[in-house]
């Protein structure tokens, strides 16, 4: 039960991008179709689920018993980075058609920075090792979703009669601040 | 000279790393609950980005070209690292709600964005003034979005109380939702006068 709510919050309560601004970089660039925005998603998703788990590894049998916690922001961006690497030459070997689909959006999640925020989350709400990937896996859902309602506004938007200022971000800032208001529904949920 | 003011402002307003190009946004749309939050993570920032440029510079005819990301990104998160413990120790109310954003900083583009595009291929004077120009235009920024959402969203600037008693406030300003909206609006803005200028330009030349 307490893992469904901490599920079910970090997927709709505290969604990553919209309520606690994680990954707004692709959230504002790959969400222009639904088909990109979804491959973003789910890559990122695979990435955050197999980052939670080693950096949950890394922390508490690697730096805490040696008393490195301040190398913690070191460590953790190294181990996605080479990470994300890893995961790209596997799917390369093993899966050439899903890496064709998610091949340019693999490299870019190194900078997106609500994995390193997972998994530094992950660290200070002293999560066990099941509890950490429940809530990658969240959070990467909650991503996904929160890219393919945006892309599928923003496909809508480029019909729309838009005040020439507010072209381009502008307006797409102003449609997730709708979005996400929407989400804040979601708060009286648990 | 010149040429290294042009350096420093670049960042300023031309290459403004939050309005004009559009990077680092996580940190712009999270802190900006209030003018002296956004003025708090601009400046830990700023010194990340000057420090980095710097050490990137020494380092550049030193650092492999295959490896530098993996090279950079550790000379970030070095620099990252000692902000966070410096802000831990000094300023304890200002990390406590930065929280997640100190240590983000490694990821924000702006930072790896001018080691790759800057700071590797300049001197070290050029390098410092284009991380203390990107540094300040971010700060800037940060602080207009965080001075507009805190008037509107709970009546004060800097946390001095400007609304008169009982005046009602647009909560939702503070709120994750008047983040998106206000910098929505405020980039329409920066659109705005940049089109101006424009005009403005290609008028003077053809007159």
């Amino acid at each position: 039960m307490n893992l469904f709510l901490l599920f079910l919050s970090a997927l709709l309560v505290n969604n990553f991008v919209l309520v606690r601004f994680l990954g707004i970089c692709p959230f504002m660039g790959v969400s222009k179709d639904v088909d990109s925005a979804f491959g973003m998603g789910v890559a990122t998703t695979f990435v955050m689920v197999v980052a939670a788990a080693v950096t949950w590894l890394i922390e508490t049998f690697i730096l805490q018993p040696f008393g490195l916690p301040f190398l913690q922001t070191m460590a953790f961006i190294l181990v996605i980075a080479a990470l994300v690497q890893l995961v790209e030459m596997f799917l390369h070997k093993t899966s050439p058609a899903l890496y064709k689909a998610m091949g340019i959006f693999l490299p870019l999640i190194t900078t997106n920075c609500a994995i390193l925020g997972l998994a530094i989350m992950a660290v200070q709400n002293s999560y066990n090792f099941i509890e950490s990937v429940v809530f990658a896996l969240a959070a990467g859902l909650g991503f996904t979703l929160a890219l393919v309602l945006m892309a599928g506004i923003r496909e809508e938007l480029r019909f729309a009669d838009v005040p020439e200022p507010l072209l381009g971000a502008p307006i797409a800032f102003i449609c997730a601040g709708l979005l996400s208001l929407a989400f804040s529904g979601f708060a009286g949920l648990i | 000279m010149a040429r290294l003011w042009k350096n420093f402002a670049n960042g300023l307003w031309n290459e403004n790393p939050t309005f004009r190009i559009m990077i680092g946004l996580c940190p712009v749309l999270a802190v900006t609950t209030s003018a002296k939050n956004g003025v708090g993570m601009g400046l830990a920032t700023t010194f990340v980005l000057i420090c980095s440029s710097a050490l990137i510079s020494l380092l550049r005819k030193v650092i492999p070209d295959k490896v530098r990301i993996p090279a950079y990104i550790v000379v970030i998160a070095t620099f990252v690292t000692i902000v966070d413990l410096f802000m831990n120790a000094y300023l304890p109310d200002l990390h406590q709600v930065l929280g997640l954003f100190i240590p983000l900083i490694v990821v924000n583009c702006i930072v790896l964005g001018r080691a790759e595009a800057f700071a590797s291929k300049n001197s070290l004077i050029s390098s410092i003034l284009d991380g203390l120009g990107m540094g300040l235009g971010f700060t800037w920024a940060l602080t207009v979005l965080g001075a507009v959402r805190e008037l509107l969203g709970s009546g004060s600037l800097f946390g001095y109380r400007l609304a008169a008693d009982g005046a009602t406030t647009i909560g939702i300003m503070s709120l994750p939702p008047g983040a998106f909206i206000t910098l929505g609006i405020l980039m329409a803005f920066m659109n705005m006068i940049a089109a101006r200028q424009k005009k403005r330009a290609t008028k003077e030349v053809r007159p």
